[in-house]
């Protein structure tokens, strides 16, 4: 596969696919079984493709690879250059593994248009995967941005009751916060005259003063991307509304945005910005960890109760990034898959049951385990995986964070930690309301285990977890070189600012 | 004075077209609007072509009153693509909506000409009369359905609020004129140049005139706050007319205030600037929260182009030649968005009616699947959501901002374009989200959907190519800087 644009193909093959479904002409059911079927095989094949590049991946480099440059607006040196390292490449992964899931649990819950729905979900996922392997940061932005679109559409078009109200506050929400990284990008672009990303990340050299509002701005983007609290109240919503696959594609790779912007962008590239706003990224997340833990705890709603869980998890990511050490930052990485894998797959356990009685009501349920053996099983191990149950990926990535925030703070580590003493309350509780118990409600009496279908959904996602949890050396190896180039990198750059660090500088205005 | 007419020749040929049009329908037996309707198109495209093959070397005619540069023959590319998608659009549309009169073309290609002539006025005599060609022919054409109430309206809401607009500019250039001397735009930017030189502030008469100038300026390109006509005339205006006065007239109104501003009076760059700041500003700020309410597609459309003109001014703010890069930019894309947004608008009609409320697109996606798609792309590229083609108009205008250190108009104009985006979601969400009201009567005729399928394709395959629009805007740029230093 050498010299073939590996990363150009699996970016585009999608949208190939959904040419072929706008072409699909001919009667309702029809179009929509082809369509279901071009959009599954254009998504395994691209499943297919994206896995050379783990194969063909160097392990022992901090450099990018697969790269590929074109000129693309010579005017500004903006450029078409693509490329993945040991931080990108496991969510390319991620991305092209969650589609065909996602399409394949939409197999029935999806029954009017389809064809656009699927058309939405291929768009969607050329889009996500460019984002991550965009090396300039005009190409990445239009990726960043343009995921808004099919997602927008996705929740509007499909989602449940109050799917207006859920898709205006994702879109505006993320939107306010992605147009300020706009003016940043800009503002780099002057500073340093390029916006090619590995120029920058070889040394930005962004002045201190500059590196402020600059961090600021993208902090705004990726905070609400992650989503850390405060700002993470349009999460919920737009979860509780969204079909099944949009939730798992919103927990598994759109969330992974905002936190690859902090490890891409606001770390390597702004870093003594960085050393100044660590207290306040540990600060929002372990309030973030312990609130929305508390909040989760408190959920009727299942879906809801996910997505607040998320917003947890995803404080242990931010928290992990910002500690700048080895542990730490692989950590939040590997939390990042593991969640992508583990909230999917809780988001189609909740779908599952959705689908069969048509509500996420935690009281609706009780005593499934009678009627749904094998569903109970594979929800225990999911809920045990986001819990953070040792053998599971779950466990790895929150170690390694605790690991490396205890060598910062140990306040920040004990707080940290506390989060997962209330994750196994919040899901420990959800499993017990929903699985055990007896089965005395009538909608219940006649409900069907899963079929092969689902089966076959939850497969990929099961090895995964286990393999994660079990030998978690395959991935972080992947990670490790580049990892550790980013906080070798951090750590000149703060050795080399001779000007007086930003934090004196700030604290003597 | 061969030489003179060379030249021109564009301007001359559509004249001299648009006078035998006039005559043709004057003495032609029967009804002959769609004869003349096809020749005016054709005599636009024809123009097109004959501006396409002027050389772009700048060259001064009759004394210095006209000029023909790169950035003249890119804005006259743009409002001849204007004119003659607006007459094609009207094409079926006049006959239908009983407006079926051949003065109808003829003004149109009057006015056309009077654009061309604004862009490439050299001189505050040769500007009013560009202008004012423009402004007579577009106020009857604004009340060309003189049997309805709400077009007769429009046309004299425009007509009052322009004359006092152009009293306005006519004020300021005489004060200009009493202070400076001269007319002529190179003489006035010697002048000045001699005296920041000289080291002597700019007289106070001559400030006050420019800013007259500008007042009159901002009016024709409907800046905040001199807007108030814009919604009136945009919803009482028979549509195909609407789509007109939203492309080619504002382009040639920002060309002229970009020629003007950077040209005569490029020395008093610290003055200007700050008026066409709060411009634009109030522009994009009006224009993103007074559309949320409204519910007329034609009145939202008309908040819409306020705003689009806050950011293009944006660049014109900056001062500097990326800024007019942007603004050029801003305008050809924006050309394209507002020309196929107005075809989708056109198409809208049920019982053989115009209807024009935003919720009779309720549904548009099932019942017109197409259509919707185009309509949803124009409305998130004009929200600026990449990869579509107004991301990258708004991305020039901030570029320009960022680097003339506009910090705080860039901070609000994206801010604006958020706020700006709900009501472009808004339609969106009428045309996805909901289930479908009536449906849209049928066939629209192939021409329209040829115009909303060119305009859809460029606009979403805008970022494969962009380098035609923007090299033509740098020359553009280049062009008009080149004259000024």
């Amino acid at each position: 596969m050498h010299g073939w644009p590996l990363l150009s193909l699996v970016t585009f093959l999608p949208l190939v696919g959904a040419g072929f479904i706008l072409m699909i002409r001919g009667e309702p059911d029809v179009v929509a079984r082809n369509a279901r079927y071009v959009a599954l095989w254009t998504s395994l094949i691209t499943f297919v493709l994206s896995l050379f590049i783990w194969f063909g991946f160097d392990r022992g480099t901090a450099a990018f690879q697969f790269v590929e440059e074109a000129p693309w607006i010579p005017q500004f040196g903006i450029t078409y250059h693509m490329g993945v390292d040991g931080i990108s490449m496991m969510f390319v992964l991620l991305a092209t593994l969650l589609t065909p899931i996602c399409v394949l649990a939409s197999w029935d819950a999806i029954q009017h248009r389809v064809k656009e729905y699927m058309i939405a979900f291929l768009v969607l996922e050329t889009l996500m995967v460019g984002m991550f392997c965009a090396l300039d940061l005009v190409l990445f932005y239009m990726f960043f941005e343009g995921v808004l679109i099919p997602m927008f559409l996705i929740i509007g078009v499909w989602g449940g009751q109050r799917r207006v109200y859920s898709a205006f506050k994702f879109f505006l929400f993320t939107l306010a916060g992605s147009v300020l990284m706009l003016l940043a990008i800009l503002a780099i672009y002057f500073e340093t005259g390029t916006t090619d990303i590995p120029t920058l990340l070889a040394g930005a050299g962004i002045p201190p003063e500059m590196q402020f509002w600059l961090w600021l701005a993208f902090f705004a983007s990726f905070a609400v991307k992650v989503p850390m609290w405060p700002v993470h109240t349009w999460l919920p919503d737009a979860h509780v509304e969204a079909p099944t696959a949009g939730s798992v594609i919103l927990a598994g790779v759109l969330l992974k945005m905002g936190a690859y912007g902090f490890l891409r962008f606001s770390v390597p590239m702004l870093p003594e910005a960085t050393a100044l706003f660590a207290p306040l990224i540990f600060a929002l997340s372990v309030v973030a960890i312990i609130y929305t833990s508390l909040v989760a705890l408190a959920q009727e709603d299942m879906k809801k109760l996910i997505a607040y869980s998320s917003v947890a998890h995803m404080g242990y990511v931010t928290a992990g990034i910002f500690t700048l050490t080895q542990q730490g930052m692989e950590g939040a990485i590997f939390q990042m898959l593991s969640h992508g894998i583990v909230s999917a797959a809780l988001f189609l356990i909740v779908g599952v049951i959705y689908d069969r009685i048509h509500t996420r009501r935690i009281d609706a349920y009780g005593g499934l385990v009678h009627r749904m053996p094998n569903y109970a099983l594979l929800f225990m191990l999911f809920m045990l995986a986001s819990v953070g149950l040792p053998g599971t990926s779950g466990f790895v990535g929150e170690f390694l964070v605790i690991v490396g925030a205890f060598q910062v703070n140990t306040w920040v580590a004990l707080l940290v930690a506390t989060g997962m003493v209330l994750g196994a309350a919040y899901m420990l509780v959800l499993y017990r309301r929903v699985v055990f118990g007896k089965l005395t409600k009538e909608s219940l009496m006649k409900i069907k285990d899963l079929t092969w279908r689902e089966q076959a959904v939850f497969a990929p996602l099961v090895v995964l977890v286990l393999w994660m949890g079990i030998y978690p050396v395959s991935f972080l190896d992947v990670m490790s070189a580049s990892v550790d180039n980013l906080i070798t990198n951090y750590q000149q750059a703060l050795a080399d600012a001779d000007t007086p660090s930003l934090a004196t500088l700030w604290s003597s205005k | 004075m061969t030489y003179d007419l060379a030249t021109i020749a564009p301007e001359l040929f559509l004249l001299v077209s648009a006078m035998a049009l006039l005559m043709l329908g004057a003495f032609r037996q029967g009804n002959p609007t769609g004869l003349v309707l096809s020749l005016a198109t054709v005599a636009t495209v024809i123009t097109f072509v004959l501006v396409w093959l002027q050389p772009t070397a700048r060259e001064l005619a009759f004394g210095g009153l006209f000029v023909r540069d790169g950035f003249g023959n890119f804005m006259k590319g743009l409002i001849l693509v204007g004119s003659s998608v607006s007459l094609i659009m009207a094409w079926r549309f006049i006959e239908r909506e009983n407006m079926s009169r051949f003065e109808f073309p003829v003004l149109m290609l009057f006015a056309t000409v009077g654009m061309m002539m604004m862009v490439s006025a050299n001189d505050l005599i040769s500007l009013y009369i560009g202008l004012e060609l423009q402004s007579l022919s577009l106020y009857v054409i604004a009340a060309f359905r003189r049997d309805t109430l709400r077009s007769t309206e429009s046309g004299l809401k425009y007509f009052v609020l322009g004359a006092l607009s152009s009293g306005m500019l006519l004020y300021g250039s005489s004060l200009v004129y009493g202070f400076a001397g001269t007319t002529n735009f190179n003489t006035l930017a010697e002048i000045l140049q001699q005296a920041a030189q000289a080291g002597e502030a700019p007289s106070i008469g001559l400030i006050v005139g420019v800013v007259f100038v500008m007042a009159g300026l901002a009016f024709k390109v409907g800046g905040v706050p001199f807007h108030m006509w814009t919604p009136d005339v945009y919803e009482g205006a028979p549509t195909p007319v609407t789509a007109f006065f939203a492309s080619a007239p504002k382009i040639a109104a920002m060309a002229l205030f970009a020629r003007v501003l950077m040209g005569p009076f490029a020395e008093l760059v610290a003055q200007w600037q700050q008026v066409v700041v709060a411009i634009s500003l109030l522009s994009m700020v009006l224009g993103a929260l007074a559309a949320i309410s409204q519910t007329n597609i034609k009145r939202l459309m008309a908040y819409s182009s306020i705003g689009h003109v806050g950011y293009a001014l944006i660049g014109l703010a900056a001062g500097t030649e990326a800024g007019v890069r942007g603004l050029a930019v801003y305008m050809a894309i924006y050309l394209f968005m507002n020309l196929g947004t107005f075809a989708v608008i056109l198409c809208m009609r049920q019982k053989d009616r115009m209807v024009e409320n935003i919720d009779d697109l309720r549904g548009l996606s099932r019942t017109h699947p197409l259509m919707a798609l185009a309509m949803g792309i124009f409305m998130f590229s004009m929200a600026g959501i990449p990869p579509l083609a107004g991301f990258f108009s708004k991305l020039y205008v901030f570029l320009a901002a960022i680097e003339a250190q506009l910090y705080t108009l860039a901070v609000v104009g994206v801010l604006s374009s958020v706020v700006g985006a709900f009501y472009y979601l808004r339609i969106v969400k009428l045309m996805y989200f909901d289930e479908p009201a009536e449906s849209f009567d049928q066939p629209f005729g192939r021409e329209m959907s040829l115009i909303m399928g060119a305009a859809g394709a460029i606009t979403l395959l805008f970022f494969v190519f962009p380098s035609p629009i923007v090299s033509g805007a740098e020359a553009a740029a280049a062009s008009l800087l080149a004259a000024a230093g």
